[in-house]
């Protein structure tokens, strides 16, 4: 993750390339099929927001790129690196844990349900990471934490633990201790679903900074549609496993031509 | 039937000595337990099946077996393959083997009880498996398991008397060594028992206490 350079709009148009990669993937949980050949890529920088109805593959695709669940079929590649194989004398082999877990070291996630750590306080919660993965000394991982609390708004709860805390305040570390490991790729997984409408919104400010002032590339599961409008390059709508309609923000939410998507947004905006 | 004030006044120093050592096999053998539980619960978890399952086969064996027999076999058979010990390391290693058993099955609720998400956050933050372990999950883990490891050193420790089998001196071995010299069981098994009420009561305040400072799990 590096800064971008001055105040740019929330959206820009950095975005390049094949930086993520899902080929061919399926998945299925017992006779439930959740996923079926499905085949996109993401670019460095873009931040894509993954929409659609409950059961649709959404938040699968963040867990497999997190490596919390694996793919049945087809593969998927981070910054020219398959994530679940290795090549072995020209042929796709499974990988060892040692190289997935060096394929996913620039990639973390943020939680619906936060998953702090109870057992530690807000400044070690951010630190452990950046002293035990990045090998940075403690000065500088707590030096970096206090900058990242102090930019959600969190500066003065270090010594707290996550117990004392309010649900959209832990989310906030939560943010935090993303952002401290120094992340390409940032997965956000409905991550004000569990907040009421207003802490939602302060959350959803910190995430807009971080859009604004960085380029990592963020996938966001969402139903929040203000927000993934504003901070999205492209919005992939699922339905049944598949994606049944990808375009860019403005084209999605005031023109969607997929009768299914159509009845989505009407859905969602309604409730909202 | 008169109770002897001054046979008690006797025999009080054996029945403590008895009561040191036994609650020396209590205190060594419990933290044998708790380890050797801890390194059970672990391996157990193993994704090597040449690892979780002979460990798995071990534990079942022994929680399935008596601890006298077990006491037994380590006093008695043990030697005549070179193996020898003096009663109380045997009742030591024999109660802490025992109790492991036991206390792995604590520590496995303990680690079950951490919630999934703990586990997720441990990955997506690509924490080792070395650092999971030692950060994330025991410290949530082991203080779930504190009430109910309290349990099992109480238990533990009123297993002690068992130890009379390989001639370990606590205090019921104590009692009845007085008893075959004086022929008079009433006070001396009354002490002996008396003994372990106290120091069980003793070890129960103990436990709670610990389990005041370290059981609590913050969610």
């Amino acid at each position: 993750m590096t800064e971008a350079t001055s105040a740019s709009p929330v959206r820009d148009d950095t975005a390049n390339g094949e930086f993520i990669s899902f080929d061919g993937i399926g998945k299925q949980f017992g006779s439930n099929v959740v996923l079926k050949d499905l085949s996109f890529n993401v670019g460095f920088g873009e931040r894509v927001s993954l929409i659609g109805p409950s059961g649709s593959g959404k938040t699968t695709i963040l867990r497999m790129l997190m490596t919390l669940l694996r793919p049945d079929s087809g593969t998927i590649m981070v910054n020219g690196k398959y994530l679940y194989h290795e090549e072995r004398n020209g042929a796709l082999v499974p990988a060892s844990d040692a190289h997935t877990r060096q394929v996913r070291s620039k990639i973390t996630m943020v939680f619906q349900h936060f998953n702090l750590f109870p057992n530690m306080r807000v400044l070690r919660n951010v630190t452990e990471a950046p002293v035990h993965v990045l090998g940075q000394s403690k000065d500088e991982a707590e030096a970096r934490a206090k900058e990242l609390l102090d930019m959600v708004g969190l500066g003065e709860k270090l010594g707290s633990y996550p117990s004392q805390l309010s649900g959209g305040q832990q989310q906030r570390v939560a943010i935090a201790r993303a952002l401290a490991v120094d992340p390409d790729v940032l997965l956000l997984d409905e991550v004000t679903s569990a907040l009421d409408p207003e802490i939602a919104a302060e959350v959803l400010d910190v995430l807009r900074d971080i859009a604004r002032t960085t380029d990592v590339t963020m996938l966001l599961v969402t139903h929040a549609m203000k927000f993934a409008r504003d901070v999205s390059h492209r919005v992939l709508m699922f339905n049944e496993g598949r994606i049944i309609e990808d375009r860019p923000p403005e084209e999605m939410f005031n023109d969607p031509r997929h009768e299914r998507t159509q009845s989505f947004l009407r859905s969602v905006i309604d409730e909202t | 039937m008169s109770w002897d004030w001054a046979y008690i006044g006797d025999m009080m120093p054996l029945l403590l000595d008895g009561l040191r050592t036994a609650l020396i096999a209590t205190v060594i053998g419990f933290v044998l337990a708790m380890v050797l539980g801890l390194v059970f619960a672990l391996l157990r978890r193993s994704k090597t099946a040449w690892i979780s399952v002979p460990v798995g086969f071990v534990v079942e064996f022994i929680r399935s077996t008596p601890l006298l027999v077990q006491l037994f076999f380590l006093f008695y058979v043990l030697p005549q393959i070179g193996i020898e010990m003096s009663a109380l390391v045997a009742g030591i290693v024999g109660l802490g083997l025992h109790y492991a058993t036991y206390t792995s099955e604590v520590y496995r609720a303990g680690i079950d009880g951490v919630p999934p998400g703990q586990w997720e956050a441990a990955t997506a933050l690509n924490l080792s498996t070395r650092r999971t372990w030692t950060s994330v999950i025991l410290p949530q883990a082991i203080p779930r398991s504190i009430p109910a490891l309290g349990n099992y050193l109480i238990a533990l420790f009123k297993d002690v008397p068992q130890l009379v089998a390989i001639t370990v001196a606590e205090p019921f071995t104590v009692a009845r060594e007085v008893i075959a010299e004086s022929f008079k069981p009433f006070e001396a098994i009354t002490m002996a028992g008396l003994l372990y009420l106290i120091a069980a009561f003793v070890l129960s305040y103990f436990g709670r206490l610990v389990e005041r400072r370290y059981g609590t799990v913050r969610v």
